[in-house]
């Protein structure tokens, strides 16, 4: 080491130090924002998206925060989210129990979005997927209570395909018959406007976004009354008569019971009929 | 060689009136004020002339506008906006092209408004001292902004970024944004002088690429006349982007094509002795220096 080459080995020293120290002080910050924008990732229960838009994971790379669809949006149903809001800053929302999507025919939110992140392959406002309604209260909602407030069914844009009232008798009062509010989930669009009306105090019907408020089957699950009819007939073949292997003089019959070889003779005190099928021990009149 | 509590300025000043030693600054504020207005009549008042906000806009229903950083940051991010949004990403980098990448900072971006305006106490309260972040930082912090975007495929600096949230938060609701921003102010108030947009703002490193090709420049057609007052290092924001051009060090042209260079115009205002003005990156056919040379500073 000669000493022309001292100071700039110490000022390489110096820039070495100085870029560990950058690299790492911005590091630690990249890691703070990546978590941050991580947590941000799934959608809060309450917020809804606009119509069209992206799944929540390609939405929060799409969507540039420039609020074109909060402007064009003619019932100002939405906001850009803030900082201390949980979704991803600076992106579009409504909250269904304040102001429901109005399902605008042209989609104005959609159009005015630059980059996409609302499809601009939706056309029909009936197809949007904004979220799902559920009906999460049974002990609450009026038509299980066995009233016919059927406001959810009315209201819906998409009236008796979104919502059905599927008619199930009342166990409470024996008679009456109780028209539950059924949600299909092909047809419901998640605007929101069944949680809008909803008249209990707290919606008893709620939209949520779709990854919380759909269930899925298994994919090896299979309906078989729908394979059947898919098939045109059983898949199953015919059962083989099962075989008993009996006392003699015993014979065991489906639906019957156990019974000697010999036709029975209607046992003394027990009622016509009770024998079939019931086990001894349940038999005889004490029933 | 400095110490008399002159003001920067002062002698141009007294050499040029008032008016003339503050035309761009008072043209740049107008930039910058006007351009917010022409955002905020529309909440304000109805009257739409521009929808939305920097990182895109819409003017007269017509011209799209978008911030190319965003764009950029969205393609990290895996996703390919639609033809609007790069169309208008392609406005601003031509424009940007031709008045200066960093002229963003300066004239356009909110945020300088607020850390000029800490600049300004600082130097008025006499606060002395800074934190040492060097300045190349801001092209760490825009890998880093990038890096993240990819790793969680999400904008996710926008979460964060306080030049967009100013600017969304005064047209659609600030929320908490405004303790960023504060954040922000104190920092360059009280840390860190010119901390915010000269050493580590990734939107301005972005420009400032931007800014290595673009036309408009600031030239020195008069450096010769310089008579080492410093006012115009002291009102600079970049003050290294200066020195090369005024003391023609390893033979530069009296032109500052250094890429952080915000074309603010402050060092035009400035001078008593005119030694600056804006040209273009193609001015280098000025005389060079004929009075007696500098001697290189230490």
């Amino acid at each position: 080491m000669n000493t022309e080459n001292k100071p700039s080995a110490a000022a390489r020293r110096q820039f070495l130090a100085d870029t560990a120290r950058m690299a790492c002080g911005v590091g630690l910050l990249g890691l703070g924002v990546g978590l941050y924008a991580k947590h941000a990732k799934a959608l809060p229960p309450a917020a809804l998206r606009p119509p069209g838009a992206l799944p929540e994971t390609e939405f929060s790379a799409a969507c540039i925060r420039c609020g074109l669809c909060v402007r064009d949006c003619p019932f100002n149903i939405l906001h850009l989210s803030k900082p201390e809001e949980p979704l991803s800053t600076g992106t579009p929302y409504f909250v269904a129990r304040q102001l429901p999507c109005e399902m605008c025919e042209d989609i104005p939110c959609v159009k005015a979005c630059p980059t996409g992140a609302l499809d601009h392959s939706l056309k029909d406002i009936n197809k949007s997927k904004m979220g799902l309604a559920v009906l999460v209260d049974h002990e609450t909602c009026l038509n299980f209570l066995g009233l016919r407030c059927d406001i959810c069914y009315r209201i819906c844009p998409v009236i008796d395909k979104a919502i059905t009232l599927v008619p199930l008798s009342n166990p409470r009062t024996g008679r009456h018959t109780l028209f539950i509010p059924t949600v299909h989930s092909e047809q419901c669009t998640g605007c929101g406007k069944c949680e809008k009306a909803c008249p209990t105090e707290v919606a008893s019907i709620k939209v949520f976004p779709l990854y919380m408020a759909k269930g899925q089957l298994s994919s090896h699950y299979r309906l078989g009354w729908v394979e059947k009819e898919k098939a045109g007939g059983s898949l199953v073949a015919p059962d083989v008569e099962h075989r008993y292997n009996m006392p003699e003089g015993m014979k065991y019959e489906s639906g019957k019971g156990l019974s000697s070889g010999a036709p029975a003779d209607a046992a003394p005190g027990s009622a016509p009929g009770s024998a079939s099928g019931l086990p001894k021990a349940m038999q005889g009149s004490k029933l | 060689m400095n110490a008399t509590p002159v003001r920067p300025g002062a002698e141009a000043v007294a050499g040029k009136g008032w008016l003339a030693a503050h035309k761009w600054l008072i043209l740049r504020r107008s930039s910058q004020i006007g351009i917010l207005l022409l955002f905020l009549v529309g909440p304000w008042f109805g009257i739409w002339i521009v929808k939305g906000n920097l990182n895109f806009s819409y003017t007269l229903n017509f011209l799209p506008l978008a911030d190319p950083y965003v764009i950029v940051q969205s393609l990290a991010a895996r996703q390919v906006p639609e033809k609007l949004a790069l169309t208008g990403a392609a406005f601003v980098v031509l424009f940007y092209l031709l008045v200066g990448g960093r002229s963003y900072c300066s004239w356009v971006c909110p945020v300088n408004l607020m850390t000029d305006l800490a600049y300004w106490l600082r130097v008025r309260l006499g606060l002395k001292g800074s934190a040492h972040i060097s300045r190349p930082t801001r092209y760490w912090m825009l890998g880093m902004t990038l890096v993240v975007a990819a790793i969680t495929g999400s904008i996710a600096w926008e979460m964060v970024n306080p030049v967009s949230m100013l600017h969304r938060g005064l047209i659609f609701g600030l929320g908490l944004a405004w303790a960023v921003l504060l954040a922000v102010f104190l920092f360059d108030l009280f840390v860190m002088r010119h901390g915010w947009c000269g050493h580590l703002c990734p939107v301005g490193a972005f420009y400032s690429l931007i800014g290595k090709f673009s036309l408009a420049r600031i030239t020195l057609p008069a450096r010769a006349a310089c008579n080492d007052c410093m006012d115009c290092f002291a009102v600079c924001p970049e003050p290294q982007v200066i020195r090369p051009a005024l003391k023609a060090i390893d033979g530069t042209a009296p032109l500052i094509l250094e890429a952080n260079c915000t074309n603010c115009g402050r060092c035009i205002d400035v001078c008593s002795k005119d030694v600056f003005a804006f040209g273009s990156r193609f001015n280098t056919t000025v005389a060079p220096v004929t009075g007696v040379p500098h001697p290189a500073p230490k």
